[in-house]
């Protein structure tokens, strides 16, 4: 993930493409799939607790460097925190437990959870502790909290995940650091000055945060581009894609659909309320860009991957019951759930191919069951390889041990109000965004079931079934 | 015993020296020879009617041809007459026609682009200038591909070796995959031959002087990134993973793709074909403009060679004189000497030699036994020492599952730390990542109990070498291994079936006699009893195959085979030291006459403990043929503490930090007690020489007629790669047949007058000595 810092030092081109064009080309974005007849069943399991997704929210999502700058990881995340607990009205002490993702860590908030729950006014009686698995960081806190409920412990839980990418540590080389700790423990002023005085031009170099998967050593981008080479998916094929996601994503902006967004006040800047990577180009301005990874003749540009993003999300999780007593209205059942992992080297991407027919398979459904999906957009050429890898029988029988491939789900369906190409993708927010848009879909749309599916560094996976709750 | 297996340490200098003669110490690959190109020969007569293709077809994408290489009888490509014959067919094709504006060529081979051509050719002509003639329809071939009007672009996935290489460098562009099997690279050196089909010519321009220089010396295979920094190719393409066809075949077809859009941006002019050059290129351009500097680059490696092969090689000369002729004189003069001395190499009794050993590593890489019923998955080693913790370096990394199991924690922990320190040195090497050494150190156990041997496949000991011992491990072994179980010995001296009477199951006991260091020294010897079971024996070349080994596999009895080769010659050794020659005079007859490592050296690698008391031992069941130098000498030595290198002291005096070595004066006063005379009618150098060498292979000569050896391929690559026997002689059985037999008996009996039955030749030399038509090799 960490090459996408490279990606957005690239994106730099695109931004005077302005939304202007967004019309000219339109992906068949036109999603009308009114009201299914409720005919489906419900997915709740007799003795099994029915879990509810009551709101989420999330910060606008920014291209780090901008008006986050300045800030630090909790204060965006206590944004977050705070938008949820205005937007449901909830009492700060009826939180029995709170979840945070989060994957670069910033040393001085290692549990940035408990940090920013208590910056944003919940109750110091309140636990709170922090997860990370890169990418889904913030589906493993809606799962932990998913537990927590149906294990009888906890009845409401706050979960949610924060990405800072505008500052990220970079440490001293590690001989510098030796040196320096030694330097604590030196007591004469000898010892010191002959400590100093072993420090070398080389100790000063800086150690920036791995670019790279540490078991492989390749960057994401560059695992991306082998990935589509692999699907043979050509660059046309990945800038269209990117551009239909800044299309989908600007109409939603415009149409309102965002509204999972909470306006921020920026200390020292102006008040924030809108996604800043929104941007659709035209293909010939997308053809452009050259290569960002292999060159010359790599696919993935800058134009066709996910952005450095800063953003933080947050929902509120409840066992059924507690939240209909405390008078809420729940938008979604959160079902069942997957996990999966690969090889981290030539499949490093395609946790979605693998999560979705096993989290269909837990719950009963088939591809065509399912009314809404939203997948991560890390780059678009990692999307268009999943979909193929899904479409094809060889693949599955050949690497997942199944009979028949699960197939691509219908592009009508399928990310329709943008994804983290465009919305931006700060890492370990990008799973609430995910669940709360499923929810939000089906209210709209009126589906009954949603897919969520991601992939993440180290080669893992996620998938979610999401049931809308009754009207 | 650890040091009788020390025997092996004298071939880690014969790896290191290797990298200028032959045989680097990985070999693997199986190279085709670069100088291929004689059946060029055929492509201009046109004998053969034309039959639908089978090798070589085409494909045109739009304007740019694709030559798609693919020989539908061998695992690799190679320049063969019908690969060649169909080549020129099809390039013929592809320039009359106009619509082609580019071509590509590539292999729809996985794993090999052109691995060279077949030895074969080579060998099938008898005079040098039929070899010449070969090499020169080579160069013509591939002057025709260099001044193509056509951009060509070479689309390389696997092995590019030899004449591969040479090919692949006339072209305009070259494009490589970074797979593992991708290599580049110019072997004919290490077969005694040179490139000859315009390698000496192209590559200093390529490269400049001292890489190609570096690369056509050594003979060293060089992997897509270095050759991408090098220059040697243009562009480099990722190996690609899981998609919707296999990786391999996907791959191939992406390279495919990439070469395709090279093609065309070469057609249009939208890629240059010169690279703009670097400051450092341009710099050292500049320094190699003056031919002072020139001369002096030929004269230090002519200096570098010499001191390497003791002008033993003559392939390396040649080659100097090849770039030097082509650099000075111009590429007329460059390319004829190229294939004259090409054809004049390939009549060389080296070049012969090595291509020798060539194919018999190749036979040895291979198991006779077939395969075994049941695959090794867990290995137990017994004893950290320097051996077992080796076996378990080279067994762990191949992704087998390894106790190492000690009787101390201090053994177990030295032990591991040499697993480990092996495997992070390949890191720092940048041959495997540190992720990968950790993964590989997943499969390791370290351990003071028997715990899970009861799921051990194998158990291969390398406890301290006594009878005894060995007896009270197998038997503790025996009660907790599964029925399956196979015990191996790792023992250099010590008869197998000795250890395996205390044996349940002898079917099921093997010797497994590795050389020191072993994930350095490539060979195994492994030794059958005949109770030993054909699977059983399957299981354990599997084993050592699968631990990168060159095997050769031989009867029980003292010493076996290697052992018992070595002794004699240590014997002598001794004897020649006893007359009054220095170690170090002793040294520069040995490695003269081909040896990596002096007698003397080798000797103090051994140790001095170890050659006494295998001399003790070998002497005991030999009798006197194993006589020769006084073993009160080296018992002398013990007594004061010299044995040898892992003592300090030796024949030589070993200070840590420092590169020379003093001779031991000490050692030279104990000498002076055991003084013998030398006779001089057998003591000048070469007699001394033959003297050693001799004894070595009448020993080697006896093992085969005593049956203990299987062949002579096996007695020639288990005295070069486990003993550092001369690789330009090929081995003790090559030599025979080049120096003849009668010869070698003439000399021997001229000793034996002297020193009685040490020289006695044996019968089977004797019968080749008698008829001429005789020969181990044919």
């Amino acid at each position: 993930m960490a090459s996408m810092l490279l990606t957005s030092l690239r994106s730099s081109p695109l931004t005077s493409v302005q939304a202007a064009q967004f019309a000219a080309r339109s992906l068949s974005t036109s999603v009308h799939l009114q009201a299914q007849a409720k005919s489906k069943k419900t997915l709740a399991k007799p003795g099994v607790k029915n879990i509810v997704l009551v709101d989420g929210v999330r910060t606008p999502f920014l291209q780090s460097g901008t008006t986050y700058a300045d800030l630090m990881p909790h204060d965006l995340a206590r944004a977050a925190l705070q938008g949820l607990l205005n937007r449901t009205g909830l009492p700060k002490d009826a939180v029995d437990y709170i979840v945070y993702g989060t994957v670069i860590q910033e040393v001085k908030t290692s549990n940035v959870a408990r940090e920013a729950a208590l910056g944003a006014g919940f109750s110091d009686k309140t636990p709170a502790h922090t997860v990370t698995m890169a990418c889904i960081s913030s589906n493993q806190a809606m799962t932990t909290a998913v537990g927590l409920i149906a294990a009888g412990q906890c009845d409401a839980v706050v979960a949610g995940g924060v990405e800072f990418m505008s500052d990220v540590p970079i440490r001293h080389s590690r001989k510098m650091r030796k040196t320096m700790l030694s330097l604590n423990k030196a007591k004469t002023l000898g010892a010191r000055l002959s400590l100093l005085g072993s420090i070398r031009l080389a100790h000063l170099s800086p150690e920036l945060p791995a670019v790279a998967e540490f078991s492989t050593a390749e960057t994401m981008g560059h695992s991306a581009d082998r990935l589509a080479a692999a699907f043979g998916v050509s660059r046309l094929e990945q800038d269209e894609f990117a551009l239909r996601s800044h299309t989908l994503a600007k109409k939603a902006q415009d149409g309102g659909m965002l509204s999972d967004v909470i306006s921020f006040k920026v200390p020292g800047r102006d008040i924030v309320s809108k996604d800043n990577g929104i941007r659709p180009a035209t293909m010939e301005q997308l053809a452009k860009l050259k290569p960002a990874f292999i060159k010359p003749h790599g696919t993935v540009t800058a134009a066709n991957s996910s952005f450095l993003t800063d953003g933080a999300s947050a929902v509120l999780i409840m066992s059924e019951e507690k939240a209909l007593a405390m008078g809420y209205k729940p938008k979604a059942y959160l079902r069942d759930f997957v996990y999966v992992s690969q090889d981290p080297k030539d499949q490093l991407l395609l946790g979605p191919t693998y999560a979705t027919p096993k989290v269909l398979e837990k719950s009963g459904l088939t591809l065509n069951d399912i009314d809404v999906f939203e997948f991560h957009e890390a780059f678009a050429g990692q999307i268009m390889a999943n979909l193929k890898a899904m479409e094809s029988d060889w693949f599955a029988q050949t690497y997942m041990g199944r009979k028949t491939k699960v197939g691509a789900p219908p592009m009508e369906k399928f990310n329709t109000w943008g994804g983290s190409l465009s919305l931006g993708h700060p890492f370990a927010a990008t799973g609430c965004r995910l669940v709360t848009t499923v929810a939000h879909r089906l209210q709209k749309e009126g589906g009954q079931y949603g897919l969520v599916a991601a992939c993440a560094a180290g080669g893992q996976g996620h998938a979610m079934v999401i049931e809308a709750y009754p009207q | 015993m650890a040091g009788v297996r020390a025997l092996g340490s004298l071939s880690r200098l014969t790896t290191r020296r290797y990298n200028l003669t032959m045989f680097p110490g990985v070999t693997r690959r199986t190279f085709r020879v670069a100088a291929c190109m004689m059946e060029m020969i055929k492509q201009t007569e046109h004998l053969c009617v034309c039959v639908s293709r089978t090798h070589v077809n085409y494909e045109i994408k739009g304007d740019v041809a694709v030559i798609r290489m693919n020989d539908p009888s061998a695992r690799v490509n190679t320049l063969s007459v019908q690969m060649q014959r169909e080549m020129t067919e099809v390039m013929d094709e592809v320039w009359g026609n106009s619509a082609v504006q580019s071509v590509v060529l590539i292999s729809s081979k996985p794993g090999s682009f052109i691995a060279g051509a077949d030895l074969n050719m080579i060998q099938a002509c008898t005079t040098a200038e039929e070899v010449t003639l070969l090499s020169q329809e080579g160069q013509k071939m591939f002057e025709k591909i260099e001044k193509s009007p056509k951009p060509i672009v070479a689309a390389i996935n696997g092995s590019c070796l030899g004449g591969g290489l040479e090919f692949a460098i006339a072209c305009q562009y070259r494009i490589a995959t970074k797979s593992k099997k991708t290599v580049l690279g110019c072997p004919e050196v290490m077969l005694g031959l040179l490139p000859g089909a315009g390698g000496t010519q192209r590559l200093p321009k390529m490269l400049g002087l001292p890489s190609a220089f570096d690369m056509v010396l050594t003979g060293r295979s060089i992997r897509p990134d270095k050759a991408k920094k090098m220059g040697l190719v243009h562009q480099l393409v990722d190996t690609l993973g899981p998609g919707l066809k296999s990786p391999e075949e996907r791959t191939i077809e992406y390279l495919e793709e990439v070469a395709v859009e090279a093609a065309r941006g070469l057609a249009k002019k939208q890629i240059p074909l010169t690279k703009e050059k670097g400051l450092m290129q341009k710099i050292q351009d500049h320094v190699m403009s003056y031919p002072f500097v020139r001369q002096q680059i030929y004269n230090t490696v002519q200096k570098k060679v010499m001191k390497q092969t003791k002008g033993l090689y003559p392939a390396p000369l040649k080659i100097i004189e090849c770039v030097k002729a082509g650099l000075e004189q111009g590429p007329t003069a460059g390319y004829l000497a190229e294939s004259q001395n090409f054809g004049k190499l390939a009549m060389t009794p080296e070049s012969k030699a090595l291509i020798g050993l060539y194919h018999g590593q190749v036979t040895c890489k291979k198991n006779r036994f077939g395969t075994p019923e049941k695959e090794v998955k867990a290995l137990a080693v017994l004893g950290a020492g320097l051996m077992g913790a080796g076996i378990a370096q080279v067994s762990v990394d191949k992704g087998i599952h390894t106790i190492l199991k000690d009787t101390t924690l201090e053994g177990l922990s030295r032990g591991e730390q040499q697993v480990y320190k092996g495997l992070n040195d390949k890191t720092k090497k940048k041959s495997i990542t540190t992720f990968e050494r950790d993964s590989f150190l997943s499969n390791l156990t370290g351990q003071l109990d028997y715990n899970g041997f009861n799921k051990a496949d194998m158990v291969i000991e390398a406890v301290f070498e006594d009878l005894s011992i060995k007896h009270k491990v197998l038997k503790e072994v025996e009660a907790v291994i599964p029925p399956h179980c196979i015990f191996a010995t790792n023992t250099s001296a010590l008869p197998i079936k000795d250890i395996a009477a205390v044996s349940k199951r002898p079917e099921k006991v093997i010797g497994m006699h590795y050389f020191s260091p072993v994930d350095k020294m490539q060979l195994l010897e492994i030794i059958t009893t005949d109770k030993t079971s054909k699977d059983t024996t399957a299981s354990a070349v599997a084993v050592g195959l699968k631990q990168g080994k060159v095997i050769i596999v031989v009867g029980d009895g003292p010493g076996f085979y290697t052992t018992r080769c070595l002794a004699p010659m240590l014997a002598e050794a001794v004897r020649v030291l006893q007359e009054g020659v220095d170690p170090k005079k002793l040294d520069s007859l040995t490695t003269g006459f081909g040896f990596p490592v002096g007698a003397a050296t080798l000797a103090d690698e051994v140790g001095i403990d170890v050659a006494a008391h295998v001399a003790e031992d070998l002497g005991k069941a030999f009798g006197s043929r194993f006589g020769g130098g006084n073993i009160e000498f080296l018992k002398s030595m013990v007594d004061k503490g010299f044995k040898g290198r892992k003592s300090g002291k030796g024949c030589y005096i070993y200070q840590p930090g420092l590169k020379r070595r003093d001779v031991n004066t000490e050692a030279l006063e104990i000498l002076e007690s055991y003084k013998l005379t030398p006779n001089a009618a057998i003591s000048s150098d070469s007699d001394i020489q033959y003297r050693l060498v001799s004894r070595f292979v009448n020993e080697a000569v006896l093992c085969l007629q005593e049956g203990i050896l299987a062949n002579p391929v096996e007695g020639d690559i288990g005295a070069v790669f486990g003993l550092g026997f001369p690789p330009c002689l090929g081995g003790p059985f090559r030599f025979v047949d080049s120096f003849g037999a009668d010869k070698l008996v003439e000399k021997m009996r001229k000793f034996e007058e002297v020193f009685g039955n040490q020289f006695t030749p044996c019968q089977l030399l004797l019968d080749h000595a008698k008829d001429p038509s005789k020969k181990f090799h044919k």
